[in-house]
């Protein structure tokens, strides 16, 4: 066994965490900013910060993942991280040339206090920013919230420093994605262009971290929203914001700033919050839903339909974060399953709340955690079986542990490609849901069943 | 079988004139950064003695410059302890540190039965909030271990500083004191590796040195069974290593006390001052256990590199050498005997598709130098080399320590004193026993570093950046590049294969004759792989259009 010290008796803990359904905020800023065309990344912070989170997203997207650091000494770490990010910042536009510094903080440059903004002002007064280019920040201490808290922070900080108005509205919408993968934000951009919307997408993490083999090696890839597109968000007639958690800091950041008034939405996953999303949409602009987007969803209802019986009464096991989970419980209910242990690492009341709200008519109990770990969710497990489990790779060992079918999802998928290439969200992607879901169901149905009845049609 | 001789070490191994890329790998840089990196990039050049030219190496990372180091913190929770099973590591701070560093080393371990303790798998953190970090996280961090020994009974648990933990003055020593005679039968000890420590995970590996010595190393005095008692450090079981050293050791009557750390449990670090020899894989990580065993028990030690196949023979002769037993010898020669006809076999025909074939290795404290090895085995030259954390020692040779200069960054660092212990000091050598093996090729506490064995010419270069990395790529078109995980797909993206050396890209073992073959399947796999002839579509060959589409 490779948990075989995890017992079934479920004794609260109130200090130690085991395996974490979580990470810390600056990998989340990291992401989000690798989503701005021509945008290096910088943790402010030890070296080890932005060596751990390359080498995450490397392991998760198998892409480039490029980011620098302040490389805090013990000097820097008693007098303040001011030189080193000055330094930085001259190297990094000397040597690499992006358009823009992203700063994040971490837990160290945090507890010391340094105040980015004026760092930032003081490159300034030394000419150590090049006319045309930015160094934009946000505060991401890796002891409050989460990755999620860190992704919303960026995004909010892309607000903060570009989002203009200009004293009227212009005919486009924003859209603020949520921490989804790349290609779920190319499909939100798909669909959107789909129903005529003219509209700005940012972050946009699509062709940065899902980009080709061409035998050339590009810093700063094609993809990535522009800092001039950045600046018209402040104009756009409204916001549709993607994931409450992630995006929500964000959208209301516009309001706020540049009276652009905002939608926060479930992450469109599955039926319901992919009709919420269209309908939204279509509300906004006023459009009409083409027919093409209707065939989408037509087929997703059709294969719903077709295989409904393997789908039905079947126990589900969750763990992820919120924004993903709150979606994924809802498509889970729509097919009849039964979502019956939900953990997130990333805490929030509400969250409980509304997965408990989803899974009301559920004739088991519903174990849910906001703030919770993987250990808990396997001891959940041990108590309650499930037949199926959804989660990040980490819950292989699990999966292993207890022979349950494990469909791979969320953050991060070490052990398996395709999460990047192709979505999950719209119609399309609970499509492709389905299909992985089937698959786990139908491999484990077809690997356990007796000699006589072994099916060949299902 | 492929070791140069002096007059090959000299020739130059390419025609590109290397002095005129270092000077293009440094005209882009600001002049301050242009001043430090040149002094971190030198052009290889061994004198008739075998000495090479100074490298600075073991200095602050220049920020911004993007590289490849990781934190002390890393070095000394990551590299060190974790591949030992029976220790409940809790990281003291926020979740990420902890997160990070969950598994993501491949540390193969194999536990003695289902019964055994293995908590390789688990990850354990106090996960600091806000609050811990205002009004102090002591408090939480012992209920952290109060419900780790609750729920594991543990032998022993150790608790790892991130930044924070330093900054707001957490005495994660005085807490495992308090805890250990509390719990009674559970060892705490803490580690105070806050990431900002030092300059790279350098600093880890020494902290982590330091407390595994003093609260572990002399433990349980009970002295095993064996002839030949051994102690093998600075060997991880990355991708399963460990397994076929101690295969080779086993068939050759060897017995292993510990490992420092692949495979390996508490027990065996607490019982391992009982050992005859240790033998020294990475230098750099594990150097000062070495020394401290040596000073305080009297246990010599040897470098050994069991990355390559005649690198593996000859190690084996080197302990067969040390116990001056005929038995021994003729034992090692048989296993010597018995494997290298499988590695022989495969190495002539990977080699016939590998030869000439250039690489480049940036990596580790040690690896780029062990690789070398493996390489020239396939006959493949490496043309450039660096490390990411090493020093001057694994540059040049530990001829250089004496006059090595400490600065602040090192002096942070604790330096232990250590004193032979009155009870348990047993030299294992007379000094006619060591001025005979002297003479012979046994060289005791010595290693010679990289650069003498590198060709005169090629380039070494220390902490190397993103943009000399480019540069290299562009200049040599190397036919692969050995690194980490952040290099891999930058460097692959540019069409060259890149060989992960810390992970061995999920696959391996590397290590000894077995090892030495999967090596060599996996770089003929690399170098000769049809992928990348595709990289350019057919219209992108021929763009020129040659006639129209018609039908006829």
């Amino acid at each position: 066994m490779l948990l075989r010290h995890t017992p079934n008796e479920i004794k609260e803990r109130s200090a130690l965490t085991i395996n974490p359904a979580k990470t810390c905020q600056p990998i989340g800023a990291m992401y989000a900013a690798l989503g701005i065309h021509k945008c290096l990344p910088h943790s402010h912070g030890s070296q080890g910060c932005y060596a751990y989170h390359r080498s995450t997203l490397t392991r998760h997207y198998k892409e480039p993942v490029m980011a620098a650091t302040s490389a805090f000494t013990e000097g820097a770490s008693v007098f303040g991280g001011q030189a080193n990010l000055l330094q930085s910042i001259n190297n990094i536009f000397s040597v690499y040339e992006p358009d823009v510094i992203a700063v994040h903080t971490t837990c160290l440059s945090e507890t010391i206090g340094d105040d980015i903004p004026q760092i930032i002002a003081k490159a300034r007064d030394e000419g150590k920013i090049p006319a045309g280019k930015y160094v934009i920040h946000a505060n991401t201490p890796s002891y409050v919230g989460t990755h999620v808290t860190g992704f919303a922070n960026m995004v909010k900080g892309m607000v903060d420093y570009f989002a203009e108005a200009n004293g009227h509205k212009e005919q486009w919408i924003n859209i603020i994605p949520g921490y989804v993968e790349p290609c779920d934000m190319e499909e939100i951009k798909r669909l959107t262009k789909e129903l005529g919307v003219p509209s700005i997408m940012f972050p946009d993490t699509s062709e940065v971290l899902n980009g080709p083999q061409t035998g050339k090696f590009h810093m700063f890839p094609a993809g990535g929203v522009t800092t001039a597109d950045l600046m018209r968000t402040g104009a756009a007639v409204g916001t549709v914001a993607l994931g409450r958690l992630a995006s929500g800091p964000a959208a209301r950041a516009l309001d706020t700033k540049c009276k652009v008034p905002c939608e926060i939405l479930d992450l469109p996953i599955g039926l319901k919050a992919t009709d919420i999303f269209i309908d939204t949409l279509r509300q906004i602009a006023g459009v009409t839903v083409p027919d093409a987007i209707n065939l989408e969803r037509g087929r997703l209802l059709d294969v719903i339909t077709d295989m409904h019986q393997y789908f039905y009464g079947r126990k589900v096991a969750l763990a992820g974060d919120p924004d993903q989970l709150i979606s994924l419980t809802q498509f889970l209910v729509d097919l009849d399953m039964w979502p019956i242990h939900i953990v997130t690492g990333t805490p929030g009341k509400k969250f409980e709340t509304r997965i408990k709200e989803i899974t009301r008519e559920s004739p088991y109990p519903v174990n849910v955690r906001a703030g919770g770990d993987m250990f808990l969710l396997h001891q959940w497990i041990r108590n309650e079986r499930v037949d199926l489990m959804l989660g990040n790779t980490y819950m292989k060992y699990i999966a292993r542990d207890e022979d349950i079918p494990l469909v791979r999802y969320g953050f991060p998928i070490l052990d398996r490609i395709g999460h990047s290439y192709f979505p999950t969200v719209g119609y399309r992607g609970g499509l492709r849901l389905l299909e992985k879901i089937l698959d786990a169901l139908l491999d484990r149905k077809d690997r356990d069943a007796p000699e006589e009845s072994f099916e060949l049609v299902m | 079988m492929d070791t140069l001789n002096p007059e090959e070490l000299s020739s130059p191994v390419i025609d590109i004139n290397a002095e005129e890329v270092k000077q293009e790998l440094l005209e882009k840089y600001p002049t301050k950064v242009a001043r430090k990196r040149a002094k971190q990039i030198v052009v290889n050049a061994i004198d008739l003695e075998g000495v090479v030219p100074e490298i600075q190496s073991n200095v602050r990372t220049t920020p911004g410059l993007i590289g490849q180091r990781g934190c002390t913190y890393a070095g000394c929770k990551g590299v060190v302890l974790g591949p030992t099973r029976d220790i409940v590591n809790i990281t003291h701070g926020p979740i990420g540190c902890g997160f990070y560093s969950w598994l993501t080393r491949r540390n193969q371990t194999k536990p003695k039965g289902p019964e055994d303790h293995n908590f390789m798998m688990y990850c354990f953190s106090t996960d600091m909030q806000e609050e811990q970090i205002v009004f102090g996280g002591e408090k939480k961090l012992k209920q952290a271990i109060q419900e780790a020994y609750d729920l594991f009974q543990p032998k022993a648990i150790g608790i790892f500083a991130t930044c924070p933990v330093g900054l707001i003055g957490d005495d994660v020593h005085a807490v495992a004191r308090e805890m250990k005679e509390k719990l009674g039968d559970c060892n705490v000890f803490g580690f105070s590796c806050e990431g900002y420590k030092g300059v790279s995970q350098s600093a880890g590996h020494h902290i982590a040195n330091n407390g595994v010595f003093t609260h572990i190393v002399g433990l349980d005095d009970k002295v095993r069974e064996g002839k030949y008692k051994i102690n093998m450090l600075g060997e991880y079981n990355i991708g399963g290593d460990a397994f076929e050293i101690e295969r080779l050791f086993e068939d050759c009557g060897i017995t292993l006390i510990s490992t420092f750390s692949g495979n390996s449990s508490y027990d065996n670090f607490a019982n391992s001052h009982t050992a005859d020899l240790n033998l020294i894989m990475c230098h750099r990580s594990i150097n000062y256990v070495a020394e401290m065993m040596e000073t305080k028990f009297g246990i010599p030690w040897i470098k050994v590199n069991f990355i390559g196949a005649e690198a593996t023979a000859k190690s084996l002769r080197k302990i067969a050498a040390y116990f001056e037993d005929p038995e021994l010898t003729e034992k090692v020669e048989e296993v010597i005997a018995r494997e290298m006809p499988a590695v022989e076999k495969v190495r002539e025909e990977v080699k016939a598709r590998c030869r000439g074939k250039v690489a480049m290795l940036f990596v580790g404290g040690s690896r780029a130098h062990h690789y070398q090895e493996l390489f020239r085995e396939i006959g493949m030259e490496t043309i450039a080399a660096g490390y990411e954390f090493a020093h001057r020692d694994d540059y040049e040779g530990r001829r250089v320590l004496p006059g090595l200069k400490v600065d602040a960054d090192s002096r942070n660092i604790e330096e232990l004193h250590v004193e032979p212990d009155p009870g348990r000091f047993r030299p294992r050598l007379s000094p006619d026993q060591i001025a005979r093996l002297e003479q012979g090729d046994l060289k005791l506490s010595e290693y010679q570093g990289m650069m003498p064995e590198m060709k005169s010419g090629s380039l070494v270069i220390d902490d190397i950046s993103q943009f000399e990395t480019e540069k290299l790529i562009e200049i040599f078109r190397p036919d692969i590049i050995g690194a980490g995980i952040k290099e891999k797909y930058v460097i692959q993206k540019s069409g060259v294969p890149l060989k992960q050396l810390h992970s061995y890209d999920y696959s391996g073992p590397y290590a000894g004759f077995k090892g030495a073959i999967n090596f060599y399947r996996e770089i003929d796999r690399m170098v000769n792989s049809k992928v990348w002839k595709y990289l350019k579509a057919p219209w992108q060959e021929h763009p020129e259009l040659a006639a129209k589409y018609v039908w006829e």
